[in-house]
């Protein structure tokens, strides 16, 4: 076992905020024995865990806390704690009591039930799209639209609202200048929104996943009111942020590689498997976030973890681990198997992940079917200070060249 | 009356949640998640490993009635 314990701290996070790449110092971490130790912006110095089965035993054993977090300055991106009272600052059973009181809803089985709607969803929006015309903002006009309008339905809020809440949900996910008051006073404008929804929908329940947790809060006293608030909250902040983030993602990578997306073309039947390599190739996050704290001593990748002392897991890097996957690096559609990580692994695992899967692959089908000339149309704009990467606005075209000059 | 405990390894997608939650129950095999023992004394965690499971892989039953995952 080395004891590199507690060396110098290095700056993170690697990845630069303009491009979907993954930092070379990851790799270098990686392939080092043992785990480096790196300082975020906030909080104290972390270990980062970058090789897969490192990653896999931190998210995955429950010697590893979240609950831990809370009386710590843990490592993060901005002043604020964006976990706050979630349940990702739960361990089982607290974080058990919230998860299963939504789980259902997120069931691949539930999913399947929906995807025929939100293949609708999908198509409508694309017409609405291609009725705008082409140069297009495909976040604006497509990535957005589809996963709001599904979480929308979904959960009971009104699609018509979107402008209101993607105000609170990009500064809820921000790193930005926001001072900690800026913060709070944008999670309370908020929560007094969903409030106000809330209260109309114990007056006229519906079918829909509000409902089922004002019933839970009101008739079984599962949760508290203040957790119903920030569950409605989260549900539609964590339901379409992340997705609308990655499809344009997806899109981008495909297009950088045009055989790809000629394959796609070609057979769509290749989406599903698609879809798992880009979760695994797209390093999402801008930095590691939400440290694992360790509950007792416990060695991880050579390295013995002292109770109490956090580990960041770089799901990006241990997702292009060669021990576990071959070519790592290469972007591949036929991968027997692929067990990324990109959905987090554990308790904390995406509760929204097959419902995500549904969206990003009824996207893909969509645009392949509809716009197979997809292009870029000029530069693509990136968020900047966000904890995930990807394009704020992405100027796309679909006419073929013939068709561009023949217009002009 | 013991219960059962059954993962579909078909459909597991190796989430881990039921590992995380319930490891006295529920060990990460090479591809998916399978019950230390097939046959359990009764224990709510695994109701829970049930009904939070993302695939809907883990069945638990009383004889021959299935109580997990809960309707």
């Amino acid at each position: 076992m080395t004891t590199s314990t507690h060396a110098e701290p290095v700056a993170y996070p690697f990845n630069v905020a303009e491009g979907l790449d993954l930092a070379a110092d990851y790799a270098e971490a990686r392939e080092a024995p043992g785990m480096i130790r790196v300082r975020l912006p906030y909080g104290e110095p972390a270990w980062l865990a970058t090789r897969y089965a490192d990653a896999r035993l931190v998210l995955g054993d429950r010697r590893f806390s979240r609950a831990a977090s809370v009386d710590r300055d843990e490592p993060r991106l901005g002043a604020a704690r964006l976990t706050e009272g979630g349940m990702l600052a739960m361990d089982p059973p607290e974080h058990t009591r919230l998860r299963t009181l939504v789980a259902k809803a997120f069931t691949v089985h539930r999913v399947e039930r929906l995807r025929s709607r939100v293949r609708e969803l999908a198509e409508s929006i694309v017409d609405d799209l291609v009725a705008l015309g082409p140069p297009a903002d495909l976040v604006e006009n497509f990535a957005l639209p589809l996963p709001v309008a599904v979480i929308c339905e979904l959960l009971g809020v009104p699609v018509a609202d979107r402008p209101q809440f993607r105000v609170w949900s990009d500064a809820a996910l921000s790193t930005a200048r926001l001072t900690l008051e800026e913060f709070n006073q944008n999670r309370e404008e908020f929560r007094a929104y969903m409030r106000e929804l809330i209260r109309q929908r114990r007056a006229e329940p519906a079918d829909d996943l509000m409902t089922a947790l004002i019933e839970a809060r009101d008739e079984r006293d599962r949760l508290s009111e203040l957790e119903l608030v920030d569950m409605c909250a989260g549900l539609l902040l964590a339901g379409h942020e992340t997705t609308a983030t990655q499809i344009p993602n997806f899109v981008y990578v495909l297009l950088e590689h045009p055989e790809h997306w000629a394959a796609l073309r070609a057979d769509p039947d290749l989406i599903p498997a698609a879809v798992e390599e880009l979760m695994r190739f797209v390093p999402l996050g801008a930095a590691a976030g939400f440290a694992r704290y360790a509950t007792e001593d416990i060695e991880v990748g050579g390295v013995l973890v002292r109770a109490g002392e956090p580990v960041l897991v770089a799901v990006g890097a241990a997702n292009r681990d060669a021990l576990r996957f071959a070519e790592p690096g290469k972007l591949r559609f036929d991968r027997e198997e692929n067990p990324h990580i990109g959905f987090g692994h554990g308790v904390h695992h995406c509760l929204g992940a097959p419902l995500a899967r549904a969206e990003l692959q009824e996207a893909l089908r969509v645009l392949v079917d509809r716009l197979p000339g997809l292009h870029l149309a000029g530069d693509v704009e990136w968020k900047t200070r966000m904890i995930v990467r990807g394009p704020r606005t992405m100027p796309v075209d679909w006419r073929s060249a013939i068709e561009v000059n023949r217009t002009q | 009356m013991s219960w059962q405990l059954e993962v579909d390894g078909h459909a597991c997608i190796a989430s881990g949640m039921c590992v995380g939650l319930a490891p006295e129950f529920f060990r990460l095999g090479p591809d998916h998640s399978e019950p230390i023992d097939d046959e359990i004394e009764p224990d709510g965690v695994v109701l829970d490993a049930a009904d939070t499971c993302p695939a809907m892989a883990i069945t638990v039953r009383e004889g021959s009635e299935v109580i997990g995952p809960r309707p």
